[in-house]
């Protein structure tokens, strides 16, 4: 999944010279409220939260971390 | 960092803007949660406050407070005395965001206190929009200084407080956003995080047969004193123009220098109802494997260097399944507030491990012998109840 992803980034990044597909008055879908990847900010920290005090794994959530002594 | 990021972020830094970036948004939450499972409750309240000034500057506070209740099965097991033990964290966290045409960037400090750990967290991120707006990518690091210290308790009251030791953490992130279509965002995020010092918790124990293969006892977790880990995920978000609602997917990997490797797939499901409500249903699984150095049961004593009895590091799995309603007033009366939300969220989560075994069941009086015992698991709800104003 990591290789996958790597070539991912480079495609994306090679590509400055080409007009952007999506033109902003298409965007207004990307826009709606539907899409936003967290509604509301402290819930989305605090069960991001909740499963880093239960899990071994952590990291790459979809918001910021801090310490804690939740073991 | 990767030989591989490397070659990547040095790509990243020499791509120029072009489009303007957004302040997140003035609001001010007001949450309730909720946490209940394995015989932990911890509940309380989490405020957030945003405001954005000099059309360039967003500033936030977030203070939140953890009220723990815990008969956990680890508190049952090896504490002595009470076998229920009440505790309170405190966090607090600012964050300054600052917008210059395309790119932004963000400040924040984190302070966490409760009576046995403190901790301390500073973090600075850079996030740049480029290519017309469809892609975004935004660099990382935070830096955190943790205090441990362990209670000693008789009756249930802390009668002293030794300090044990520190801990240091890095955290180097890196995320890409790319806009694929009118209707499709995808995302990456690559995150390393190292740590040293004290890490295990100073309360849990081991436990070995003693000479006789049949007895039990007790010692205390060894563990490293670093930790390396690799978290990587991959997010798509995808608008369903036919019903306007939108599908989220996220997988994520990770692995550390501890030995463990989890893996974790999400699907959420987000559809909007009357123009003033949100439903919202997911669906989460989490797999693990244990670390190198864990066991439920050791064969003997100081059998190996390092050594663990953590649930945390051992072979088990999730199941979670959650729900979200939220409802929108637009038209408000007073004269600064453009709207208001009130927002539940619910989610069930069923842990099941597959080499912890429930020790209480073989202790005083237990009808099992030791490492015999049922394999472990528990339910855990998590509530939250938030009420926002946007201003």
């Amino acid at each position: 999944m990591r290789k996958l992803a790597l070539i991912f980034l480079a495609l994306s990044l090679s590509a400055c010279s080409i007009t952007p597909w999506v033109k902003p008055y298409e965007r207004q879908n990307l826009a709606d409220k539907v899409m936003e990847s967290e509604r509301d900010e402290v819930q989305g920290s605090y069960i991001a939260h909740v499963y880093a005090a239960r899990e071994g794994q952590r990291g790459a959530e979809g918001g910021s971390g801090g310490g804690c002594g939740c073991n | 960092m990767l030989k591989s990021v490397r070659i990547i972020l040095a790509l990243a830094l020499t791509i120029t803007a072009a489009h303007a970036g957004v302040l997140p948004e003035d609001r001010a939450d007001i949450m309730y949660h909720r946490y209940e499972g394995g015989g932990v409750t911890i509940d309380g309240p989490s405020l957030l406050i945003r405001k954005s000034m000099l059309d360039d500057l967003s500033v936030s506070f977030n203070h939140y407070v953890d009220n723990v209740t815990s008969a956990s099965i680890d508190v049952q097991v090896y504490a002595s005395g009470a076998s229920v033990y009440s505790e309170q964290r405190k966090e607090n966290a600012v964050g300054l965001t600052y917008l210059h045409n395309n790119t932004t960037i963000n400040f924040g400090y984190t302070n966490s206190e409760e009576s046995d750990y403190s901790a301390e967290t500073a973090s600075f991120a850079i996030s740049q929009d480029f290519f017309g707006a469809l892609s975004n990518l935004s660099l990382s690091f935070a830096q955190g200084d943790d205090v441990v210290r362990m209670n000693n308790r008789e009756g249930g009251v802390i009668t002293s407080t030794d300090d044990i030791g520190t801990v240091d953490r890095n955290n180097y992130r890196i995320a890409f956003s790319q806009v694929a279509t009118k209707n499709l965002v995808f995302n990456a995020t690559l995150e390393t995080i190292t740590d040293q010092g004290f890490l295990n918790n100073p309360y849990r124990k081991i436990r070995y047969l003693d000479s006789d293969g049949i007895t039990q006892k007790d010692a205390p977790e060894q563990y490293p004193e670093t930790r390396t880990s690799d978290a990587f995920a991959l997010r798509a978000n995808y608008f369903w123009p036919w019903w306007r609602a939108a599908l989220k997917f996220e997988a994520r990997t990770f692995t550390d220098t501890w030995g463990i490797k989890g893996k974790t797939f999400e699907i959420k499901y987000t559809h909007p109802f009357d123009d003033a409500w949100i439903f919202e249903g997911k669906v989460r699984q989490y797999d693990q494997t244990a670390a190198d150095f864990y066991r439920d049961l050791f064969p003997y004593e100081n059998f190996q260097n390092f050594m663990a009895r953590d649930k945390e590091m051992s072979s088990y799995s999730t199941f979670g399944f959650g729900a979200a309603a939220t409802y929108e007033w637009k038209n408000i009366d007073f004269s600064f507030i453009e709207r208001m939300t009130l927002s539940l969220y619910a989610d069930f989560v069923r842990y099941q491990y597959d080499d912890f075994h429930d020790a209480r069941e073989s202790r005083n009086g237990g009808a099992f012998a030791a490492g015999n015992e049922p394999l472990y698991e528990y339910d855990a709800v998590v509530t939250r109840l938030i009420f926002s104003v946007y201003y």
